[in-house]
């Protein structure tokens, strides 16, 4: 039997979706820019989901840009933004230690061309504190970049009280909603957001297609250079399909958000008061109040997360270490060393994620294989004092 | 009555095959041919098994050193990766990529370099076989549920009934060998490692691969260490040093004749090895090879071919394979580098863990920081490290 317990990382589209996509492959193929009819059709179906997505973020249609994902999203807001303010001496970015990879090293590559970068630290609890953002402000701050809930910890960061800031101060502000989006509601109007991120497959959408909600007025240069898709924001032939699933998975999100929400939340807290009652030494990582219904992050102190990862793949249980990382090889997570882990903790972590799909069978199935495999782990754990082999010989390091 | 109880008999015995069967085999992947072979032959014959391929050095490290050498060469290359994996997945097996490059700078990068510093020259692949593939893969090997690794090594291993030891032999294809690798392998590693290429020649392996329609059947072979692909170490351990912000305490110094004169000047002692004839900057009128490299007093010492001779040496952390303490004094083959003609010699123990070996007949470039290993005809008895002669305890004929 395999248990999925990894819907941070994706999750399966929803058959309604895919039943919503499958007339844009062949039957209703044409191009939206086309003049004709089967363009008008699909023009059609990508205005209806351009509607959906804006109706999930509280947003007007014509402020959604339709991309590839939440990582284009999230380039293209950063890079974007700044590319298109007015030739200033020296833009001042803040965002904070624990974002997605996808604004971290568009961060970076900002810096490159000579944007100063702040990068603000989370508390150990995983939330970073408003009054940070206050104190780190200057003259020159031209656009704030928080995410939403944290894709490995959940915790979800004061975006409300952050947005006020952001406005008081005049900067942008840009929200990575990747993982909140679907979870619980966002009101771009209330949290005072110019610029946010979302992706469809998070959202039981399909791979591939995501948005960036843009205020009306935003300033925003395109990444690529082409036609004049999506308001000279985003050339390239639209997606027709995926845009058609990231519509319906949006108008699923928006109805499913409160029946999911307490759900999911009743199942994550058994799985995890189970574990932690089961599991000597285990704990919570991230302000367990503060966080998305579906996402428990634990630490199995002196069991490699990897070889965690690696058994519970084999007893059938999928879940995840961290941020997987392009060659499938585990590195230890940016997100938990920010928030005070020790290397050796942060390897030694499991992220579980509920989805719709999750079923209380499943969690007790959960309950009953991941403490046997995390005892077997650590019992033959070379720093547990049992079978450490007899003749080992000290290294010939000199 | 006695049928019955043969046939009972047997039963338990395909049964117990059966189980043996069941309990996976991890198998360590490099992507290579030999490795690759060695999972398609288990998997062929019914075997569960788990492929690992380690990631143990990340290549986006010293890009300087790209250009030095073919890509597809690269330790931990995504291209090797991904050729495990594509074997794995075309035969459908368990698959995942476990990253040790922590262990792996620790316990061989860093001793590696280290030795070159110190004028010795040094075997990672013995190192890696030690502290790495036989320990920590091994470790998570049997903590995801496999009892044994097979490797694609090229050497025999088997449990001696009468003594109970686990026995390291040659493989049977003498010109792809590669006991010598292994002398440091305790009986707790040999008892869970598998090599079932031993029993194959390097033909009968492609010709296997063929067959099972191996992915990689037709990949040429790497013949250098796997970090450094260009097989120029001293590029390496310049780089090495300048990313890790250390000194490379290797000044110019003088080079002298085995008589104390003064010949002229080298560039630091990284560049040379016992035994190296070019290099010095000057003409000597007659053939001039390293005898020595004295880091205490940063000589480089040159000599005439008989000078390179000599009839003992000192090895340091021994480890006896054959048997628990050694009978002395042990007749043995001494091989003092891979692919040395093996010596006839005596070796007597000093103390636990270091040994003086005497050659029945003078050795050329007996080099600091290669192994011994003791043969007895097919079998290893054991090896250690070769000391430097000015730290050896008996100064006599060293």
């Amino acid at each position: 039997m395999a248990i999925y317990l990894d819907y941070n990382a994706t999750t399966p589209v929803d058959p309604r979706v895919l039943d919503a996509m499958l007339p844009y492959f062949s039957g209703s193929f044409g191009n939206a820019s086309s003049i004709h009819s089967a363009g008008q059709r699909a023009r059609a179906a990508v205005d209806a989901a351009r509607e959906s997505v804006a109706a999930l973020l509280g947003a007007k249609p014509s402020e959604i840009v339709f991309n590839s994902g939440g990582t284009e999203a999230d380039n293209l807001a950063l890079l974007g933004l700044i590319a298109a303010l007015p030739a200033q001496s020296k833009p001042h970015v803040i965002t904070t230690a624990i974002e997605h990879h996808a604004v971290l090293n568009a961060c970076q590559a900002l810096e490159r061309r000579g944007v100063e970068v702040t990068y603000i630290a989370a508390s150990p609890h995983g939330i970073i504190d408003p009054d940070d953002i206050r104190r780190a402000l200057k003259p020159s701050t031209a656009l704030i970049s928080i995410m939403h809930a944290n894709n490995e910890i959940g915790t979800i960061q004061p975006i409300e009280e952050i947005g006020r800031i952001a406005a008081e101060a005049g900067a942008y502000f840009h929200c990575d909603a990747v993982q909140s989006a679907g979870k619980f509601p966002i009101d771009v109007n209330r949290l005072s957001l110019d610029l946010c991120s979302v992706s469809a497959h998070k959202i039981y959408g399909p791979k591939g297609v995501g948005a960036l909600y843009v205020r009306s007025g935003t300033p925003l240069q395109p990444l690529l250079f082409g036609g004049h898709h999506e308001r000279d924001r985003r050339p390239g032939t639209e997606n027709v399909a995926g845009i058609v699933g990231l519509g319906k998975a949006a108008e699923l999100a928006r109805t499913h958000l409160d029946k999911d929400a307490s759900r999911l939340g009743a199942l994550r807290d058994s799985l995890e008061n189970a574990l932690l009652d089961s599991i000597p030494q285990s704990r919570v990582n991230g302000d367990r109040a503060r966080r998305v219904c579906n996402t428990t992050n634990l630490t199995f102190p002196g069991a490699g997360g990897e070889a965690l990862l690696i058994a519970l793949d084999l007893e059938g249980v999928a879940c995840s270490t961290g941020a997987a990382c392009s060659s499938g090889a585990v590195e230890p997570s940016h997100v938990l060393t920010a928030i005070g882990l020790s290397d050796d903790d942060a390897r030694s972590t499991l992220r579980f994620s509920l989805g719709r799909a999750t079923t209380p069978g499943e969690i007790d199935a959960a309950i009953r294989t991941i403490p046997r495999v995390v005892e077997r782990i650590r019992s033959l754990s070379p720093r547990s004092p049992a079978p450490k082999p007899a003749e080992k010989r000290a290294a010939p390091v000199h | 009555m006695q049928n019955t109880t043969q046939i009972e008999t047997l039963h338990d015995g395909a049964a117990a095959d059966d189980a043996a069967r069941r309990t996976p085999v991890a198998v360590a992947m490099s992507g290579g041919v030999d490795s690759s072979t060695v999972a398609a032959m288990l998997h062929a014959g019914g075997q569960s098994i788990i492929g690992l391929t380690m990631q143990l050095w990340n290549h986006r490290r010293l890009p300087q050193l790209a250009s030095d050498g073919p890509a597809q060469h690269r330790c931990c290359s995504p291209d090797d990766v991904y050729d495990a994996r594509r074997v794995a997945e075309h035969f459908g097996f368990p698959f995942y990529v476990v990253n040790f490059e922590r262990e792996f700078e620790q316990t061989v990068i860093r001793p590696f370099a280290g030795d070159y510093l110190a004028g010795r020259t040094p075997i990672p692949c013995t190192l890696c076989n030690n502290h790495v593939k036989f320990d920590r893969l091994l470790v998570t090997a049997r903590q995801i549920g496999a009892e044994k690794i097979a490797t694609g090594h090229y050497a025999r291993v088997r449990r001696n009934p009468d003594t109970g030891r686990y026995e390291l032999l040659r493989a049977r294809d003498d010109s792809k060998d590669q006991s010598y690798f292994l002398f440091g392998l305790t009986q707790e590693q040999l008892a869970h490692a598998e090599f079932p290429l031993g029993e194959l020649t390097k033909q009968e392996v492609r010709e296997i691969a063929r067959r099972l329609a191996v992915p990689v059947a037709e990949k040429p072979e790497s013949q250098e260490i796997c970090f450094v692909p260009s097989g120029n170490y001293v590029r390496f351990i310049e780089g090495y040093f300048a990313e890790q912000n250390s000194l490379l305490a290797d000044e110019p110094g003088e080079i002298v004749s085995t008589s104390g004169e003064v010949l002229g000047r080298h560039n630091g002692l990284r560049h040379y090895t016992v035994g190296q004839r070019r290099g010095f900057g000057f003409a000597a009128g007659r053939p001039v090879y390293v005898v020595r490299i004295d880091r205490a007093t940063n000589r480089l010492i040159v000599g005439e071919d008989a000078e390179l001779h000599h009839t003992a040496c000192e090895v340091r952390d021994v480890n006896w394979i054959a048997f628990e303490t050694p009978p002395a004094p042990v007749h043995a083959r001494v091989r003092i580098r891979h692919r040395h003609e093996a010596a006839d010699a005596t070796i007597e123990a000093l103390d636990a863990h270091s040994a003086r070996v005497i050659f029945h007949q003078p050795q050329r470039a007996i080099t600091p920081g290669q192994a011994a290993v003791f043969y007895s005809d097919e079998k290893v008895l054991g090896g250690g490290w070769i000391r430097e002669r000015e730290k050896t305890q008996a100064h006599q004929d060293c």
